[in-house]
């Protein structure tokens, strides 16, 4: 096989981890939590004990970025789980994130300070205002080096824009711009500009009855910044041209595989919504999750994916159990390799799967403390799906269904992925 | 008609805005469906192997529809429910209603409720997960299309979760243990509604409306719902002044972006100014300046 997987990093979290994304170097990594904190990992330059070891990250930052709030007018709480982190590409020293929970976005910047300025004048060393009377000579002050702080601090908060729940936002290539999808509507907005934004896609009915359908995913084109796609619970991409007109609610182009007759069911439906969507680094393909399967979509054609892979059929028959509780409803999110040749997509039983489109393989490994020791290579797993079992494979009725991976993470140019559990954060690199 | 009811003993034990919501959403619907009772009919046993699959069948897809309407009950909690779920539950509900309607499937649903205890609906819930060639036949027949082709299969349809590509090797699998759990409630649900049903319309079943209702339910908590009963009475005088009808969240959220915010104490003189009868443009004005309040009161 050629995935080699060594266990390099262990985190354990202190709240539920609701997201994992990397920059755009692939030097951090963020994870939000279900508690709206945001931590930041830095990837430890190769030490000379170590040289092939490039998966060591260690934490950097760790900052409240959301609270709970209350919406009067509802009754309701508003959680402060990070829905999701995405990173604006670095213009000068400092990195720039935004994370959003169901309603407000913020743009965080992350800035390092690592001197700070000694011998002021009027200034005790400890911050104590000198008697001016008692200064006598004047001295330049001057940056001496102290011990590395990282901080944070919100520069934007994009608010009140959202009626229904944030589940996506994605920057514009153009870095001045980016979206933010709810259930119902996506939102264009200025970087710099907070108390406004354009509404591009609204699917409310007139009659909230006739409700059908929702947007579970949105996503700027990474070359293209008129194009982005949003995908629904009804197994469709859309793709959208903002150019074409204002408001996008019509699309450009419309993808969607027919319903294969033969699997038809009352979950259908249900494992057809997309959970995620990702468009490759190349830009000529995007990726789609839906409960069962990952398909790779090429964006010259709309009438079919092509490519398509089994996540887990083995639960196909087992949709019924599943919806009873809740698990159909699972949002597991997938990712694309550096060179797009792999994908990857979490499951049950804290397995996770890795797609080799090019050598038309594909491994399932598991995070778990149990079966990654540290620097041996993780063995593949197997699901039994019927018959007798085999040494080593697991039966389907023995997956713990409470042990659930949604949050995955590919460096952008090497083989390290980030791979989170409920509360722990696994790093992984390619065996050298 | 009568119907077997055992004492909703296991509702005493549910908190009241579950019982009372999971009533009130479904009463309508249940009242539709009961309304339409029919004398139970004496199979012989030539057809009697036949007919107990699509009584099965229809107990599957029974439990699903009150499973699923139980779910969707189970969504007004503290947090705002989540839309996608929602929509996708209520999507199914739709379709069983529509296949029931179409298959006039009514008189076999309350047969099933007549005739069968509380273990009859501890079945292998595998067997709703293949529908296969259900929907694309008309008619009666198509109920047996689920079960199987071959007639000799039928042993294998209850006990064998046939239907579906995968076969366990025996015992109840660990997924399904949680569902008696489910079941037992949603059949002493279906006991206590039965008690309270609302006296027959007298008219033909639309499929439609009972699952609108349940949507506008569900969709309904997504606008404004009017306050909470109980809530501070001096916040009820400072709302008072508003008009109701103008709690629509999109309108007071556009209005908020375009007006420019208000000091404290101008906000206190215009609603002295604003109270009597309300025209449309103070209306808008007033929930900005509501919201503005809100901040001041909870400092945020």
């Amino acid at each position: 096989s050629q995935f080699n997987l060594l266990l390099v990093m262990l985190f354990v979290t202190a709240d539920i981890i609701s997201t994992v994304e990397f920059n755009h170097s692939g030097e951090l990594l963020a994870t939000g939590d279900k508690g709206g904190r945001v931590v930041i990992f830095q990837q430890e330059l190769e030490s000379k004990n170590q040289p092939q070891c490039r998966g060591e990250y260690n934490v950097y930052s760790t900052f409240q970025s959301h609270e709970p709030e209350f919406d009067y007018l509802k009754s309701l709480e508003i959680e402060e789980k990070i829905n999701k982190i995405r990173w604006l590409p670095q213009k000068n020293a400092a990195q720039f994130l935004l994370s959003t929970n169901d309603k407000t976005i913020k743009l965080w910047k992350i800035s390092e300070r690592d001197k700070r300025p000694e011998g002021y004048n009027l200034k005790e060393e400890d911050g104590r205002y000198r008697d001016p009377t008692t200064v006598t000579t004047l001295r330049v002050p001057v940056f001496q080096p102290m011990d590395l702080m990282v901080e944070a601090s919100p520069r934007r908060v994009f608010a009140n824009a959202h009626t229904y729940h944030i589940n996506s936002i994605s920057v514009n290539s153009d870095c001045e711009t980016y979206l933010s999808a709810d259930d119902l509507r996506i939102n264009l907005w200025n970087l710099e500009i907070t108390d406004r934004s354009f509404n591009i896609v609204d699917i409310k009915p007139v009659n909230m009855e006739e409700l059908t359908e929702v947007i579970t995913a949105a996503e700027f084109h990474p070359n293209q910044c008129n194009t982005f796609v949003y995908s629904s619970s009804k197994g469709t991409i859309r793709l959208c041209d903002m150019r074409a007109s204002a408001l996008c609610d019509q699309h450009s182009k419309l993808f969607e595989e027919p319903e294969d007759p033969s699997n038809r069911s009352f979950f259908s439906e249900i494992i057809s919504s997309i959970s995620d969507v990702k468009f490759s680094h190349s830009g000529r393909y995007m990726m789609t999750r839906d409960y069962l399967s990952v398909k790779i979509w090429d964006l010259n054609m709309e009438s079919r994916p092509v490519e398509t892979y089994q996540v887990h059929e083995y639960l196909r028959s087992k949709l019924c159990s599943l919806y009873e509780n809740d698990c159909i409803f699972d949002k597991f999110e997938c990712c694309w390799n550096g060179n797009d040749s792999v994908v990857m997509t979490g499951s049950y039983n804290n397995f996770f799967r890795m797609f080799d489109r090019g050598y038309r393989q594909d491994v399932t490994l598991e995070a778990s403390r149990e079966s990654s020791k540290p620097r041996s290579v993780l063995k593949p797993r197997k699901v039994c799906t019927g018959g007798k079992r085999k040494k080593d494979e697991i039966s389907v009725d023995s997956l713990d269904f409470n042990k659930k991976i949604l949050h995955t993470a590919w460096h952008p140019q090497d083989n390290i992925i980030a791979v989170a559990t409920t509360n722990n954060l696994y790093i992984f690199q390619d065996k050298l | 008609m009568t119907l077997l009811c055992q004492a909703p003993a296991a509702l005493v034990g549910w908190p009241p805005w579950l019982e009372a919501s999971v009533q009130h959403s479904s009463q309508f619907w249940m009242a539709n469906m009961y309304s339409k009772g029919t004398k139970r009919k004496f199979y012989d046993s030539v057809d009697a192997a036949t007919d107990n699959k699509a009584a099965l069948y229809s107990r599957q897809r029974q439990s699903l529809l009150d499973m699923s309407l139980i779910k969707l009950q189970l969504c007004h909690m503290l947090v705002e429910p989540n839309m996608c779920r929602s929509v996708l539950i209520a999507n199914t509900v739709r379709h069983i209603q529509e296949e029931m309607t179409h298959d006039g499937s009514w008189q076999l649903v309350t047969e099933a409720f007549g005739s069968s205890g509380p273990s009859d609906h501890l079945v292998a819930t595998e067997v709703l997960c293949r529908s296969s060639a259900l929907e694309q036949q008309g008619g009666g027949p198509k109920l047996y299309s689920v079960m199987g082709y071959d007639g000799c299969r039928e042993e294998e349809v209850v006990t064998d979760e046939a239907l579906c590509s995968v076969t366990f090797s025996g015992g109840a699998p660990s997924l399904l243990g949680t569902i008696d759990h489910c079941w037992d409630r949603a059949e002493l649900r279906m006991a206590a509604v039965e008690d309270r049903v609302i006296k027959d319309s007298g008219s033909e079943v639309e499929s439609g409306e009972g699952a609108k209702t349940v949507m506008g339910q569900v969709f309904g908590t997504f606008e404004i719902k009017n306050g909470a009963p109980g809530s501070d009475p001096a916040l009820e005088e400072l709302f008072s002044a508003v008009d109701a009808s103008y709690y629509d969240l999109d309108t007071m959220l556009t209005s908020i972006q375009s007006t420019p915010k208000m000091g404290p104490y101008n906000l206190l003189d215009s609603m002295a100014s604003s109270h009597g009868p309300t025209s449309n443009s103070s209306c808008r004005t007033d929930l900005s300046e509501l919201d503005h309040i809100m901040e001041i009161i909870v400092g945020s």
